[in-house]
């Protein structure tokens, strides 16, 4: 492996829990000092939900590596029934994952050029 | 699991006998449904770390450290773009702001007299959104001095299931069909989208979503780089300042 696929990543990860970790230590340390209703809190909580749906919508549409593959017709297929199985049986979790995962395999296999 | 009551929430109602009896059972508590719906995601992840061709071992070290998925799949998947290392370290910060209130809110619950100040900056690292749920559950039931233990000891359960899940998946991915692979990398954004329909109630918070999702794959088709920033900083803040526009609307 070269150090492109060593060092780099490894150093990304290490800012990334870097960032990650300042964030857990800074609460430990204004703990009691700070109002987690105030505004500047949902204004990040906004911001943080709004970067996460961005980016699931962007893997279930616009998918890199092995998912962009398959088609995007069966990728919503699966998203919408995951969604559906869901909340019909009552916010199971596992119900929800597996048939996103199940619909999506059996329909990738369906497909011809697979 | 212990029986919620919100009335007596401030009051130790219950006790496990011993600081070493909270922490045990802690970890059975964390070995149920916690430990599965989050092994099952983490698999996902090591599929995922599989297809962007990094190694196991990068894959482990991203979640002992990192330690909080949403910022971890971020971050591959800005690796798989190309993206540089400001763009990842700013789209991993704001998503992981949301920690930061979190400990702010567990601390006081957590806090017993005699312990040394190191050992909240190092349990710390345990803040996540599953383990922090249930601490915030339980831990205002017990006597103070067996609170810490349980939530490091149901913590650091998960901690160590999603690591084992990490590697299995990363292996898993290498032994099964391609298709199956397919349905291990499609858990992460299928896990988090049902988490956020099924858990996410306040209205800017909805708005940001749903902008989100809209804005997303249209700035990603811009800027692959700097997408996840940008949608974070222009989404949120339109559904936080729309939201705040329409409040003093609908005051007056």
């Amino acid at each position: 492996m070269s150090s492109d696929t060593v060092l780099w990543p490894l150093l990304l990860m290490v800012v990334g829990a870097a960032v990650t970790y300042f964030w857990r230590a800074l609460g430990v340390a204004l703990s009691g000092k700070l109002d987690v209703n105030s505004d500047w809190f949902e204004w990040t909580a906004c911001v943080a939900y709004a970067l996460l749906a961005g980016l699931i919508a962007r893997m279930i549409l616009l998918p890199i590596g092995p998912l962009a593959e398959t088609a995007m017709t069966d990728r919503v297929a699966g998203a919408v029934l995951a969604f559906a199985l869901f909340f019909l049986f009552r916010r199971n979790m596992v119900v929800g994952v597996a048939t996103g995962a199940l619909v999506l395999v059996l329909l990738t296999l369906n497909r011809p050029f697979f | 699991m212990l029986p919620a009551s919100g009335k007596a929430a401030r009051q130790p109602v219950k006790t496990f006998g011993s600081p070493a009896k909270a922490a045990r059972s802690a970890v059975r508590d964390a070995f149920g449904v916690p430990a599965f719906v989050l092994g099952a995601t983490y698999l996902g992840f090591g599929a995922l770390v599989r297809e962007a061709d990094l190694s196991v071992w990068l894959g482990l070290f991203s979640t002992a450290t990192g330690w909080a998925l949403p910022g971890q799949i971020a971050l591959v998947e800005l690796y798989s773009v190309g993206a540089g290392i400001l763009a990842i370290a700013i789209a991993v910060g704001l998503t992981n702001a949301r920690l930061l209130p979190m400990t702010v809110t567990l601390l006081p619950i957590l806090r017993s007299e005699g312990t040394p100040k190191w050992k909240y900056y190092l349990f710390s690292h345990f803040v996540a959104v599953t383990g922090w749920a249930a601490a915030l559950r339980v831990c205002p039931h017990l006597p103070r001095p067996e609170r810490l233990p349980y939530f490091a000891a149901f913590a650091a359960t998960l901690w160590s299931t999603t690591l084992c899940a990490t590697a299995a998946g990363y292996f898993l991915a290498g032994a099964v069909p391609t298709y199956v692979t397919l349905g291990l990398v499609f858990l992460n954004p299928i896990y988090f989208m049902l988490v956020f329909a099924a858990e996410v109630r306040k209205p800017p918070r909805v708005a940001a979503l749903v902008i989100g999702a809209i804005l997303g794959p249209l700035i990603h088709l811009a800027s692959p780089d700097w997408s996840l920033m940008l949608t974070g900083l222009i989404g949120g803040s339109l559904a936080f300042f729309g939201w705040k526009l329409w409040g003093r609307r609908h005051v007056q």
